[in-house]
């Protein structure tokens, strides 16, 4: 019998995982970077194809429409790998670290549009009208009726898109990246400490998304005054 | 001054203002009635250049409202509007809501705007509220806030488009009692209206809309209580009762 004298019992051994702490860390730090990059250049880029995508002209709402098909439609794991192997094979050559953020921003801005389309018609245009008739700019209107209205109403689905980032840059793991769950499979490897050291990550990830949550649902206290 | 001058708009093949010719001099509260459809809120809009129009002018102190080169911006703040619905700004307080426009359009600085704004709703009665997110308040005192915050861009005209159409009854009367105030204080207003009693009562001239065009204008106790005109006679034996 192969198994004959192999104890069944798993011993843990957790001090290898705290001696490589700073590393775990370092690859915390690194998730929480990209996600923020990619989140915030995601909701710049989904501002602008939400416009684009209301718009009339067919010529105009084509890009934001296939951009949105293809984020939403296709699994992450395969925009990865089109921005890191994909472009590779034509001699582009992106960093994991540049190849994961951009897939993320590609697929947060994906989802976003929807988000911010939504949140733009939800707004009635007698506020427009309004706002037009005490002689405000279109783009005064914009920028002190609809957009502060229009952002609260979107603020949770944002935020559960900003955590959904986090999570989803853990795919880094694939093309090598030094985020946490990359950190997490290299340093296992080299101590066979798999469960330690995957647990101790998803503890990590948890306080994360806390802290995220916790601190937007701060932000949203301070700065969201009254109500829709 | 306001003057229209042969206007004609249409959305689509629908022709809604069929050659309308109407003068408003300063000072002058002139009230349109008619029915459902026949074009009067069209009007207002047409004024405030929110709609634009195919044929004729509307021309507000000399200057041509939908001419290209007219900074139709800056010829709002002339033109105060309030609307049916008060579409008031449900993120920013009654002083807030009232203090905006002010200071980003006038550039007036904030606590000029405060104090402008301050006045004005004391004004109308909602001295208490500033403080207060106006989806907390009736229809009634939102109203009176869209009021104000017109007459805080300190317009020089006041278009109303049937302002208490969407009110409950009962608070109709604060809001009629607000546009007396501003009879009395001289503003140059037009009112489309449904309150046939009040049209009667502040108005120096009336007119009477019906599919498009004004059938019937002049002083209210020859329009609303002495018509000539078959059409007016109809309309006002409805809504009288």
């Amino acid at each position: 019998m192969l198994c004959e004298g192999v104890s069944m019992e798993y011993q843990f051994h957790w001090n290898i995982v705290f001696n490589k702490m700073p590393q775990l860390l370092n690859g915390a730090f690194v998730t929480l970077h990209v996600s923020v990059l990619a989140m915030l250049i995601g909701i710049a880029i989904a501002v602008l194809l939400a416009i684009g995508k209301m718009s009339d002209s067919k010529a105009i709402s084509f890009i934001p429409t296939v951009w949105v098909e293809i984020a939403r439609n296709t699994p992450a794991l395969f925009q990865i790998y089109m921005a890191y192997f994909g472009l590779g094979a034509f001699g582009i050559h992106l960093s994991p670290y540049v190849a994961v953020l951009s897939a993320l921003i590609f697929v947060n801005a994906g989802y976003l549009t929807e988000t911010f389309r939504g949140g733009f018609q939800a707004i009635p245009k007698t506020q427009y009208s309004a706002s037009k008739s005490l002689g405000m700019s279109s783009v005064q209107v914009y920028r002190y009726i609809i957009l502060p209205q229009m952002f609260r109403r979107i603020y949770h689905p944002l935020t559960n898109q900003f955590v959904w980032s986090i999570l989803m840059s853990s795919l880094g793991i694939l093309v090598g990246m030094n985020e946490l769950s990359g950190e997490t499979q290299r340093l296992q490897s080299l101590s066979f400490r798999t469960l330690e050291f995957f647990i101790v990550a998803a503890i990590m990830y948890y306080v994360i998304t806390k802290f995220v949550l916790l601190s937007t649902s701060l932000v949203s206290k301070r700065i969201f005054k009254g109500d829709i | 001054m306001i003057q229209i001058q042969d206007v004609h708009k249409s959305f689509g093949d629908l022709e809604v203002l069929k050659g309308v010719d109407l003068d408003v001099d300063k000072g002058e509260v002139v009230s349109i009635i008619g029915g459902s459809g026949s074009g009067k809120s069209t009007l207002l809009y047409c004024i405030n250049a929110i709609e634009d129009i195919q044929q004729g002018r509307i021309v507000v102190d000399e200057i041509d409202v939908h001419a290209k080169a007219t900074n139709q911006n800056k010829l709002r703040q002339k033109l105060g509007m309030v609307f049916q619905q008060w579409n008031s700004f449900p993120h920013l307080t009654v002083l807030e809501n009232t203090s905006l426009a002010p200071q980003i359009v006038l550039k007036k600085s904030k606590k000029e705007a405060i104090e402008l704004a301050k006045y004005e709703l004391n004004h109308v009665g909602l001295g208490d509220k500033f403080d207060v997110y106006p989806t907390r308040m009736s229809g009634g005192q939102q109203q009176r806030l869209a009021i104000a915050r017109a007459l805080a861009m300190r317009p020089d005209y006041m278009l109303f488009d049937e302002v208490t159409s969407a009110l409950d009854p009962e608070l109709v009367g604060e809001v009629l009692d607000t546009l007396r105030m501003l009879r009395d204080d001289g503003m140059t207003m037009i009112c489309v209206t449904h309150e046939i009693g009040f049209a009667r009562e502040v108005s120096d001239k009336v007119a009477f809309f019906h599919q498009g065009i004004i059938e019937e204008m002049g002083p209210p106790e020859h329009v609303i209580s002495n018509p000539q005109k078959e059409t007016t006679q109809k309309f006002l034996s409805k809504v009288l009762h």
